[in-house]
């Protein structure tokens, strides 16, 4: 699509600040289906940046090809200056400790305790942190930066929709990652329970000084954590810009969006 | 489905799973190896089949001494029960019913687990934390369902065995030490060793449609349910086919 829009570029990035995550002409195809047409993304150090679109725009598909778990048709991505689609097995598990995934149905694995849940990513790249801590203090600090210790014991069909998202963001965060992806966080949540994650993602990103990319549709979570807002339409990037300039456009397609 | 099309979608399976095969012998020899979790799945796989096995196992005993005995009774030749039981059930009988209930218990619960996990993101959250999750879901419970059949059929032969005596104790007052001498005698190796061998490769052909349907499972629960259903009827028939190849390479090598 020609007509993409760049409200203000210039002056919500920081360019001085290192690019963690970079995002060329990204295309992929499902048979007839163009889901992605030449979508470009850049992250820098600590930002945060949301990407809205309908549902089947491709948000999730973008980012399951950033960690590999998909592969784009043509198109580069760049995660910390390193070609994905370029590295070997061994090479990308090893960026992928850099990456930490958040999963829209929080995917934690169902005949684990929540202990055996996080102790899974530290099993092979512990020696990532740098630590002599144990792995079962690394983990009762992940549950307690999300405000859950008391459940280290519980399998996750013990733990409400809320509380299984939260021990997911503690898995994700667990090796530290540079980068986190949002995958629909607050998706299935009520309300109330959305806020209280909302408010968790923007203390984590306090706190740890990550970069994050939020994929998602619900407005609120929009408002409240983004620096910078990449609408997806058609599998191109249709407009770019803060909360303030993209809720007061005057374009029909994004006040769809937030009405 | 057209049948052209229904064919097509037949072969493409096949060459799938040969891929999929081809694949867990490259993982299965590749480091690092995921210890904890196989033995973990001997235990789920094999500790917790004993109770069915056993039960199978005990019925298959009782139940061909039952139905073969007035047979034999007609002739006089109810001494030759106990090797008849006996070379039925290590050859054939056993090996074949035991498989077929692992199977309806083993390849089920594997398709309908990983399908779960392939449907709920949990092998993609496996795969971006570092771990491959072929290596730690599909190559540890291939090997453990390969190596705990054949240990779970001679735990159910042995136990038809003791069923099919407790018949014959009944019915013609035959002693312990009589009956399993005359099923010693009965046996040779060329009865015993195809049969465990075979039944290896029914363990490993059951881990492989199990996982191979689960791992594949399409989006849905509806396709987790498929996976399940069609792991057990799959790996079925898979076992009639290399049953009928393991009697015919035995029938050369052994002339049975």
């Amino acid at each position: 699509m020609s007509q993409t829009q760049d409200i203000s570029k210039s002056s919500n990035i920081d360019t001085s600040k290192k690019l963690v995550l970079e995002i060329k002409d990204l295309r992929k195809s499902f048979g007839d289906t163009h889901v992605l047409n030449g979508f470009n993304l850049e992250l820098y150090e600590g930002e945060n940046l949301v990407v809205m679109g309908k549902s089947g725009s491709g948000k999730s598909v973008m980012i399951k090809c950033m960690v590999g778990l998909m592969q784009a048709d043509s198109g580069s991505i760049k995660v910390m200056g390193q070609d994905v689609a370029t590295l070997n097995q061994s090479e990308l598990d090893e960026l992928r400790t850099e990456i930490g995934f958040l999963f829209q149905g929080s995917a934690l694995y169902d005949s684990m305790t929540v202990r055996e849940n996080l102790e899974f990513p530290l099993r092979r790249h512990k020696h990532k942190l740098g630590t002599n801590s144990n792995t079962y203090d690394l983990v009762k600090e992940a549950l307690e930066n999300v405000g859950l210790p008391h459940t280290i014991d519980l399998m996750p069909e013990e733990l409400s929709g809320g509380m299984k998202r939260r021990i997911a963001l503690a898995r994700a965060l667990i090796l530290k990652p540079n980068i986190i992806l949002y995958d629909e966080p607050t998706t299935g949540l009520d309300p109330i329970t959305s806020k209280e994650i909302i408010e968790l993602m923007r203390r984590i990103q306090q706190q740890y000084k990550t970069s994050s990319l939020i994929i998602t549709h619900d407005v609120d979570c929009a408002r409240v954590v983004s620096e910078r807002i990449i609408l997806l339409v058609d599998g191109v990037n249709y407009i770019e810009g803060t909360y303030a300039e993209l809720s007061t456009s005057k374009d029909e397609k994004v006040k769809a969006f937030f009405k | 489905m057209s049948s052209s099309g229904a064919i097509k979608a037949f072969f493409v399976e096949i060459g799938e799973l040969t891929y999929f095969t081809g694949r867990f012998f490259r993982e299965l020899f590749s480091l690092p190896f995921e210890t904890k979790e196989f033995l973990r799945q001997c235990y789920q796989i094999g500790n917790r089949s004993i109770l069915l096995v056993s039960v199978t196992g005990f019925i298959i005993g009782l139940v061909i001494t039952l139905q073969t005995r007035p047979t034999l009774e007609e002739f006089g030749a109810e001494s030759w029960m106990p090797s008849m039981v006996s070379i039925s059930i290590i050859r054939e009988i056993g090996p074949v019913i035991i498989a077929l209930t692992f199977a309806g218990r083993i390849a089920s619960g594997i398709g309908a687990e990983l399908g779960s996990m392939r449907v709920t993101e949990q092998i993609d959250a496996m795969e971006v934390s570092g771990t491959n999750p072929f290596k730690y879901l599909v190559a540890t419970r291939v090997l453990a369902a390969t190596l705990m059949l054949p240990i779970l059929v001679i735990l159910g032969d042995a136990i038809a065995l003791i069923g099919s005596y407790i018949i014959e104790n009944s019915k013609g007052e035959v002693s312990f030490v009589l009956y399993f001498n005359k099923v010693f005698n009965a046996l040779e190796f060329s009865d015993v060793i195809p049969a465990t061998i075979k039944t290896f490769f029914f363990g490993f052909a059951i881990g492989i449609v199990g996982c191979f349907k689960g791992y594949n499972s399409k989006k849905g629960t509806s396709g987790v349910g498929l996976a399940a259903n069609s792991a057990v009827v799959f790996s079925s028939m898979l076992l009639f086919i290399i049953d009928f190849i393991a009697v015919f390479v035995t029938d050369i090598f052994f002339e049975i």
